[in-house]
């Protein structure tokens, strides 16, 4: 970790009754854009507000670039957040709003001046500067506080769903625009958000949380492809999640049975010992109905009902057991499995994840 | 400004009905009697029409020292009471629910006894052998007993003690409407506590102190008896047009008088309006 700007170690914070925040640990690059990504209530704006100190955490430390910044108030971390509410000034001007940060400094009239200009069309907002944020719609409000929170060249700038309010166009237009300029000026990013899709598409690494720990750290592809817990693998994405005791261990692959048959297994992958309990997570866009059995996999069912899902249809597979499984595949409705046949599910071994991984049942 | 539909102008009627018992009312016990005090102050003492002496009989050097001292004692008030008002107000806002609420009938109970009763309470703490004096001798703070009652500093105290309540409940709802994530905001953004109270939450909070400040200037410019309570014979506007109506008995030139208290009462309320007060004086 040569590089690493922020680091939080064994942070607890509680607020009365329960812990809000359950020893989380999190070092992150200079540069990065990390993603806090969880349900309401799991902590993720209560971890934000410590790294920006209008929280002390009860245990733990704040180290931003090589300083424990644990007991700093706020104004003396070189950290600005843009808040969920945009928490612009109300009786300033778009202009003074975000020469605050500037002022507050001390800074020389004429390079504020200069400044707020070039934060005003960064966000391409110069034509606004006199209005009042009153007078603004919500997605130039956005681009308002996050001129206002960039002005000062903070290290890092957290965000904490800042697009939540926001309909749904203007959210993914947004969602380019903080990209791009997060790459532009290379300032560390930490962004919280419960849209997976959001995080997923602009993230450098995802940090799932859940009842104020981390589920698990990585970068967006280690999260969709091997979640480390049940919670993860439900939480991203859609999938299937299959239980079932590895059988056979042949090599890199393995077989594993339960109630519905049997299916196959990347051992390698998960370094499976026969008679282990498993989790199998397999994305719906990757499971295949097939209306005669496939080498390797004996999951019969019967079709349920078809729907079309623009470019793809969905199979729901009803299960010996009564389960249902959703897959996918084709493309057109007509090639689809009638309602009431009979079909077998299948994937690729290699791209279904056991739970954990490695690690699993250790 | 656009044209008013049909539809509104059917509503602007509805709502008109609604405000004529209010209207009513107001005709009735404010606008008459300010209409009989007016035409009283214009006419001529000996029923021969209508004349401006009773206004001319006002620029008296000694008269226009009782309104100096008048209006100097409502500004004193005015300040002190937000000196102290304002922070109470914050801290009451800000304060968990369950001290809240306690604070709140700190503020209002007073209310519901008559100001009198409670200032001649004042009067028997204040007085020469009563229990101020006898604590600071306890404690060994003084010799003699001090003399409070009819100084200017008891008159002092009276109003503000009267009025305070006045400042707190519109200072206390802006700071409680106040979204308090705008201070966070600016601690965020590199604003030390104070400077941040004086560039987000004190202009914020702006229409709920000059609410309070229009609140307990107006009254106390025309409150004569908390001054006759405590004694030391200061004259204040109130004494003189209660003299004049009561003891001299020119009721013309005493409805002068209150004409004069009425218009600048009424000016400051418009520049309390001017300075971006809202109407409904933030309560």
């Amino acid at each position: 970790m040569e590089d690493c700007l922020l680091s939080l170690r064994h942070i607890v914070k509680s607020f009365g009754e329960g812990n809000v925040l359950d020893d989380i640990s999190l070092n992150v690059q200079r540069g990065e854009f990390v993603t806090l990504l969880g349900a309401s209530g799991c902590g993720k704006t209560t971890t934000l507000r410590v790294i920006s100190g209008l929280e002390t955490p009860d245990e733990g430390q704040v180290v931003l670039g090589g300083r424990d910044v644990t007991l700093l108030p706020p104004e003396s971390r070189p950290v600005n957040t843009v808040f969920q509410s945009y928490a612009l000034f109300p009786h300033m001007s778009v202009e003074k709003n975000v020469a605050y940060g500037l002022r507050v400094r001390g800074m020389d009239k004429k390079l504020i001046a200069e400044r707020v200009d070039e934060m005003l069309e960064l966000v391409q907002m110069q034509e606004y500067r006199r209005r009042m944020p009153a007078q603004l719609s919500g997605g130039q409000r956005q681009r308002i506080a996050i001129a206002r929170a960039l002005a000062p060249e903070p290290e890092l700038l957290l965000l904490d769903e800042p697009l939540g309010a926001l309909d749904l166009q203007l959210r993914r237009q947004m969602q380019l625009e903080l990209k791009r300029l997060q790459k532009k000026l290379g300032v560390t990013f930490i962004y919280i958000t419960h849209d997976q899709e959001e995080a997923v598409s602009m993230s450098d690494r995802i940090a799932i949380m859940r009842g104020g720990k981390f589920e698990q750290v990585g970068t967006p592809e280690e999260i969709y492809d091997a979640p480390q817990t049940r919670y993860v693998a439900q939480f991203i994405g859609r999938s299937t999640i299959l239980e079932g005791t590895a059988e056979r261990v042949d090599g890199a692959v393995a077989v594993a049975r339960n109630a519905n048959g049997c299916f196959a297994v990347d051992a390698g992958r998960a370094s499976l010992r026969a008679g282990e309990a498993l989790e199998l997570c397999v994305r719906t866009e990757r499971m295949r109905a097939s209306r005669e059995p496939v080498p390797g996999f004996d999951l019969p069912g019967t079709v349920r009902e078809t729907r079309y899902a623009g470019g793809s249809v969905l199979t729901y597979v009803v299960l010996a057991d009564g389960t249902e499984v959703v897959a996918s595949g084709e493309e057109r409705m007509a090639d689809a499995p009638q309602t009431g046949a009979r079909v077998w599910l299948h994937w690729d071994a290699a791209q279904a994840a056991v739970i954990g991984g490695a690690s699993h049942g250790a | 400004m656009a044209r008013k539909t049909a539809v509104q102008r059917r509503e602007d009627r509805r709502s008109l009905l609604f405000a004529l018992p209010m209207l009513c009312f107001g005709v009735l016990l404010v606008a008459l009697p300010l209409i009989y005090v007016l035409v009283t102050s214009l006419a001529a003492s000996d029923g021969s029409g209508f004349t401006l002496a009773n206004y001319r009989a006002l620029l008296r050097a000694d008269y226009l020292l009782v309104f100096a001292n008048s209006l100097k004692l409502a500004f004193e008030t005015t300040v002190i009471c937000f000196i102290i008002g304002y922070p109470f107000a914050y801290c009451m806002a800000r304060a968990p629910r369950r001290w809240k609420s306690l604070l709140m009938m700190l503020v209002i109970i007073p209310f519901w006894t008559s100001a009198l009763v409670r200032i001649y309470g004042w009067k028997i703490l204040l007085q020469a052998n009563g229990p101020v004096n006898a604590v600071l001798r306890a404690l060994g703070l003084i010799d003699k007993n001090i003399r409070f009652l009819g100084t200017y500093g008891s008159v002092l105290l009276a109003m503000v003690y009267c009025l305070i309540s006045l400042m707190i409940l519109p200072c206390h709802s802006a700071v409680d409407k106040m979204d308090f994530t705008l201070v966070e905001a600016a601690r965020d953004l590199g604003s030390k506590p104070w400077r941040a109270f004086l560039t987000v939450t004190l202009p914020l909070t702006m229409p709920g102190i000059l609410a309070g400040c229009v609140l307990v200037f107006v009254p106390s410019v025309g409150l004569f008896y908390l001054a006759d309570v405590m004694g030391g014979g200061l004259v204040l506007v109130g004494n003189l047009i209660r003299d004049q109506l009561l003891k001299v008995r020119d009721w013309n030139v005493g409805s002068a008088m209150s004409m004069v208290l009425i218009v600048m009462s009424a000016l400051f309320y418009l520049l309390y309006r001017k300075s971006g007060g809202s109407s409904g004086l933030g309560v």
